[in-house]
Formats: structure tokens, sequence, C-alpha cells
């Protein structure tokens, strides 16, 4: 139990420190750029704690909004992720997943693809909604949101096999 | 009240969850609107600190850039200065007034953001030298931004890349007025708009600060036209300005400290209260 969390506080500092570092000055054709911190909330241990889950999302995205001067949408959209990565789940693994043994961090299949597409997406949307806050970026969010999201996906998945434990 | 400690029990994540949310979205709604909120800033010491030890070292990578910046406005300097009848001689203060009416501080940009719609910067400088809400930001190229948040060793920016900033800006040869603006798009262009028609203008025009600002001094350089065309609604011209800065690039910063600012606040304010 100690050793869980000790990884997760781990993994929480050092993503934060690789995302306000590294990935916020990424800014590829003034529309792209990766969030990979979400990390965090998608590999969090599946059958754990709920309330530590939204109180460790939103810690992260108030962390990450303090540095990027964003007021709460950071927060608000990590909140939104957390709480409904339960149904994410369901929706990925079928209805049976929480009996069965997930591991997140391990090859990708389409499963586990599919449940980091749909959490980044949802993640991404409501984040680039509340960062506009008005309907006249319509497209422009939807543009964002697309763009930022292959983009992060493919930061996540080279970020998943390079701490991926390696069996023999 | 058995029941009401069950329906609390049984639904305490959804409640956590919504509490948590609502307090995000207030944070949301209130860094939206003008007065913005004072604790979820760059300008804490913590993230301050954080973001000048970053700097410290990514500071070495454009070197050479900066430097260069340097040189090429020591340069313009030293010609003014050449030009001078007497260069020995140091120039008199403003003699009606008896004292300069701008001050200038050094601050260095220590975090720089460009890919959202709302953009700030982060400064090394905050009340302990003198740095106040409000006062605006330029370096050697051009206009930079208005300073929003302090603390007391750091300050946050509006940029111009910002979609809520408004500049009262110029063509310099003809006196219109507009009203600067970024429609959040591209970080080296922003558009000059509610130009009147009848202004004479063509492409590569220079657009400087306008002299109705108590923030900027006139005549600071912005950009240069790149497009123009008409607004369907307001039949006004809109700009679209090629903007001097690489704000994508920034270093040494100047945060201008107008003298008579105070005075022209309070007397504006006195008119509007009677």
């Amino acid at each position: 139990m100690n050793n869980v969390l000790f990884i997760n506080t781990f993994r929480f500092l050092l993503l934060l420190a690789v995302q306000i570092i590294i990935f916020n000055n990424m800014n590829f054709l003034g529309y792209i750029s990766p969030f990979p911190y979400v990390l965090f909330i998608i590999l969090y241990p599946v059958n754990s704690n709920k309330f530590g889950l939204l109180l460790a999302s939103f810690l992260l995205g108030l962390t990450m909004d303090v540095f990027s001067n964003s007021g709460g949408i950071h927060t608000a959209a990590c909140l939104i992720l957390a709480y409904y990565r339960p149904y994410l789940f369901k929706f990925s693994f079928g209805l049976s997943y929480e009996y069965q043994t997930i591991k997140l961090n391990d090859v990708i299949t389409p499963e586990r693809f599919s449940f980091i597409l749909f959490s980044v997406l949802i993640h991404h949307f409501v984040l680039f909604i509340l960062e506009a806050f008005q309907f006249s970026f319509f497209w422009d969010i939807l543009i964002r949101t697309v763009l930022s999201t292959v983009f992060t996906i493919i930061l996540c998945i080279i970020i998943i096999y390079l701490i991926k434990p390696n069996r023999r | 009240m058995q029941q009401i400690f069950n329906f609390i029990y049984k639904n305490s994540n959804r409640l956590l969850f919504l509490l948590l949310l609502g307090i995000s979205l207030f944070l949301t709604i209130q860094s939206h609107s003008y007065h913005r909120s004072k604790v979820i800033s760059s300008a804490n010491f913590v993230s301050g600190g954080v973001y000048e030890k970053i700097n410290n070292v990514s500071e070495y990578l454009n070197l050479r850039t900066q430097n260069e910046m340097l040189a090429q406005e020591n340069a313009k300097l030293r010609s003014y200065l050449f030009d001078l009848k007497d260069s020995t001689a140091i120039s008199k203060l403003d003699s009606v007034k008896g004292m300069r009416d701008t001050d200038i501080i050094v601050s260095k940009v220590i975090h720089n953001s460009f890919n959202s719609y709302e953009n700030f910067l982060t400064l090394n400088s905050g009340a302990n030298q003198g740095v106040k809400s409000d006062m605006g930001v330029v370096n050697s190229l051009g206009l930079v931004g208005i300073i929003d948040n302090v603390s007391p060793n750091y300050s946050t920016v509006v940029s111009i890349l910002n979609v809520k900033s408004q500049i009262n800006a110029k063509i310099k040869k003809s006196n219109h007025f507009g009203s600067l603006v970024w429609n959040g798009k591209s970080t080296g262009y922003a558009q000059l708009i509610d130009v009147p028609r009848l202004a004479a203008i063509r492409k590569g025009d220079t657009i400087v600060t306008g002299g109705q600002s108590v923030i900027f001094p006139e005549n600071i350089n912005i950009g240069t036209i790149d497009r123009i065309y008409v607004d369907n609604q307001t039949h006004y011209y809109t700009l679209n300005i090629k903007l001097f800065n690489d704000m994508t690039n920034l270093g040494h910063v100047y945060i201008i400290k107008s003298k008579d600012r105070e005075e022209i606040i309070n007397l504006e304010k006195g008119r509007k209260n009677e």
C-alpha cells in the first residue's frame, strides 16, 4: 500500500515538473500544445479510493493553473476526467472491469488505447472550452482539441512505454 | 436526520466532486473577469521562484540573440547621442515641470506564455522594486503588455497577445486612433480596430501607441500594417498589424513608471463622481 502511495506521489511530482518545464513551452503551429500530465489520472490505480483520486486531481489541476495563470480551467478539466473515469473504464473494458486486474501501463491493446483516447479527449475538450469561454471560438476549440489530443496521446504512449515495468 | 446522513454518506463522492468543481469553476469565471484572482497567479513566491530557477538555466540558450538586441539598441541610442550639438553636455531636465515624467524599471521575463487565448508573462521584479498594477511594459523593439498582478518580488503582465487586452494606438503619420486587440490566432500579428475610414493608410505604415493612454507614453513602436480590410458590421477599418516584437522570445523588458499617472487618474475619477 505504501509502495502504491509512494509511486503515485512520485508520478504526480514528476509529471507536473516535466509538464511545466518542457511541455508548456511547446507550441506547434500556434495550436498544438500537449498536456501529458493527465497521465497521472489515467494511470491512477483502478480500484483505489475515489476520494483520493478526486483530491489528487484537484491539486494537480490547481498547480497547473497557478503555473500557467489560467484561473481554474485545468482544475475543472482534471476533476471532470477523474469523476467520469469509472464510466470510461466501463465503456472501454466492459461491465466487469472491477473484477479484472487492469494494468494500464503495459503494452497498448485496443481497449487501453480507447480508454486513453476518450480520457484525453474529454479532458482537452473541457479545458479548451473553459479557456476560450465564448462560443465565437467554437471551431477553433474543436480544432485545438483534436490536434492537441493527437499530440498528447502520442506523448502519453511514449511515456507509458518508457516507464513500463520490464518483464523477464 | 438518519436519512440525511445516509444520503450524504451514499453520495459523498458526488458531493465532493461537485464541491471541488464549484471551486474550480468559480476560479475560472473569476479569471475571465477584469478583477482577477490574486492567489492563482504565477506571481506568487512558489511559482515565481520555480520559474526564476528554470529561467536561470534557459537564459543561456539565447544569450546570443539577447546580446545582439542589446548591441543594436546601444547603437541606436549612440546615434541619438552623436546627433546632439554638444555630445558631452547632459541634456536638461524638463524645464517646465522641473522633473522627468517617466521612470524606467529594468526587469527580466522569467516565464512567457503564448499558446492560449489569454497569455501572461511573469517578470522577476515586484512591489519591492516599485512595480505597481497597470504600469506599461515595453522592450527595445516595442510594446509588450501591461502589469497585472504584483507580489513582493514578482509580477505578471497581460501580454498584447491576450484577447482581453485593449490598448490605445495610432497610425504614426496621420494620428488616427484605434484600439489594439488580438484575435487569438497568430502570435506574430495583432489587430488595430475602429480606425476611421477617413484615415489615409497604406500597407507598411508604422503603428505606435497613442497619447490617450495614461499607461504608455506616446510613440512607442508596435508594428507595421500588414493587411487592411473593412469590418462588415461597424464599417471601420480593421488592420492586421505585424508586430515588431517576437512575442515568443522576450528577454529583458522595461517597466514604465509615469509620474503624472496618479494625478491624471485622480482628476478623471473626481470628474466622474460629480
